[in-house]
């Protein structure tokens, strides 16, 4: 039995494997992809302290070396269950079951999809859920974002560089991200607003060629022809496995505050899958430092 | 067998004229998941036989890539004998790479 599993290799999950490490405690990381996070998709890092430009992907590698050098374990498993029997957790994976004395939760979140038929097939062929990561292949193209908060905002900027038009295509009729973002775009002759209208058809042959944007105001519908599609209506928690032993809320995130405690005994959580005010790599990794003390805590009392 | 590099100039006989499945992995130095992927490959790729697996820049191979409409990377394509018949867009487990090339 190990002492703490993580489920989650992201920068909370490995951050809270060398606070766990350094306390001493046996630790398994269960990781269903890669080590890293959503973080290796960001080419530049340049707000996190200490270091003012390291991709995402550096980052990763050098917090998973450095908690594998302080003796935690990983293995590539997706953590499909967790049953709470009370002083033993036994975290079921798609390969087997791991038993801990207490469970962290860092399993982060996912990019929410719109929901359209073909969005799956599509993707890849002119739908997108990164526009860092994709926009160059859309230079002097018809591109347009869906969505209205800061990464939306940020994506059309970047993509106004790239591609001769972009349309930003948003359920309101203002923005709640940046007002400085929002005044460079307006700023921009190549971007145009498309307010209160939702994305409601995809149009393709092989590829994406157009888009079907409703009116939430007056039902119509117009269609525009495009070569990509830029989605960005925010993230989905990655908690549904874990539904039926912690509380969620609303929106699916766990319910716990600063201290990291779910609504379950001897089970943590950590990061963007919490329920909190600001989701950066710094209180990723603030989170992970406090999930694992307070899990060590509970070990040692139990 | 370890990964090859695959460009326009020998894409055609590396990878449509090949005698085994290959999977093309379009990838490029700046894009995080694609690194994250490469060992994945390395190891797939090692002391394996049953398929080749090719590695195409994208920025250097752009024609490649709007050929094979590629608009997001990593992005792999799964050829026999020379006609696409897989394909997965964004980082995806070890394991599933070798069911996208073995069916």
């Amino acid at each position: 039995m190990h002492d703490i599993v993580v489920i989650g290799a992201g920068p909370a999950g490995m951050t809270a494997a060398i606070y766990a490490r350094r306390a001493a405690k046996t630790v398994l990381v269960l990781e269903a992809v890669t080590p890293g996070g959503q973080i290796i998709n960001t080419p530049d890092i340049e707000n996190y302290p200490v270091e003012a430009h390291i991709s995402g992907f550096d980052f990763s590698n050098r917090l998973h070396e450095q908690a594998k050098g302080l003796g935690a374990e990983f293995a590539l498993e997706k953590a499909v269950e967790i049953r709470d029997e009370g002083d033993q957790k036994v975290v079921v994976t798609t390969k087997g079951e791991h038993a801990a004395r207490a469970v962290i939760l860092a399993t982060g979140s996912e990019n929410r999809k719109l929901g359209l038929p073909d969005e799956a097939r599509l993707t890849g062929r002119g739908i997108s859920y990164c526009a860092t990561c994709d926009g160059n292949f859309y230079r002097n193209k018809v591109v347009a974002v869906v969505g209205g908060g800061n990464t939306a905002l940020e994506d059309a900027l970047f993509l106004a560089d790239i591609a001769q038009r972009v349309y930003l295509i948003h359920r309101r009729d203002s923005f709640r991200g940046e007002e400085t973002t929002v005044a460079r775009l307006k700023a921009r002759d190549n971007v145009e607003f498309v307010y209160n209208a939702n994305v409601t058809g995809l149009v393709a042959e092989k590829r994406l060629k157009a888009i079907e944007v409703t009116d939430k105001l007056d039902g119509s519908v117009r269609t525009i022809e495009l070569n990509g599609l830029f989605v960005a209506v925010g993230r989905v928690p990655e908690n549904q496995n874990f539904a039926s032993v912690v509380k969620l809320d609303e929106s699916g995130y766990v319910v716990a505050g600063e201290d990291c405690h779910t609504s379950a005994e001897g089970i943590f959580v950590a990061g963007d899958n919490r329920t909190k005010a600001l989701r950066q790599l710094v209180t990723a990794a603030a989170d992970g430092a406090m999930a694992a003390t307070e899990a060590v805590r509970y070990v040692n009392e139990h | 067998m370890s990964v090859i590099e695959v460009t326009k100039s020998n894409f055609d006989e590396v990878v449509l004229k090949s005698d085994v499945p290959v999977l093309a992995d379009f990838n490029a130095g700046w894009c995080g998941p694609c690194r994250a992927m490469k060992p994945m490959l390395d190891e797939l790729a090692e002391g394996n036989a049953d398929y080749r697996i090719v590695s195409i820049d994208i920025d250097a191979e752009d024609e490649l890539a709007d050929e094979y409409d590629v608009t997001s990377i990593p992005c792999l394509v799964v050829f026999k004998g020379g006609e696409e018949v897989n394909r997965s867009v964004g980082l995806i487990p070890k394991d599933a790479i070798a069911e996208l090339v073995e069916g």
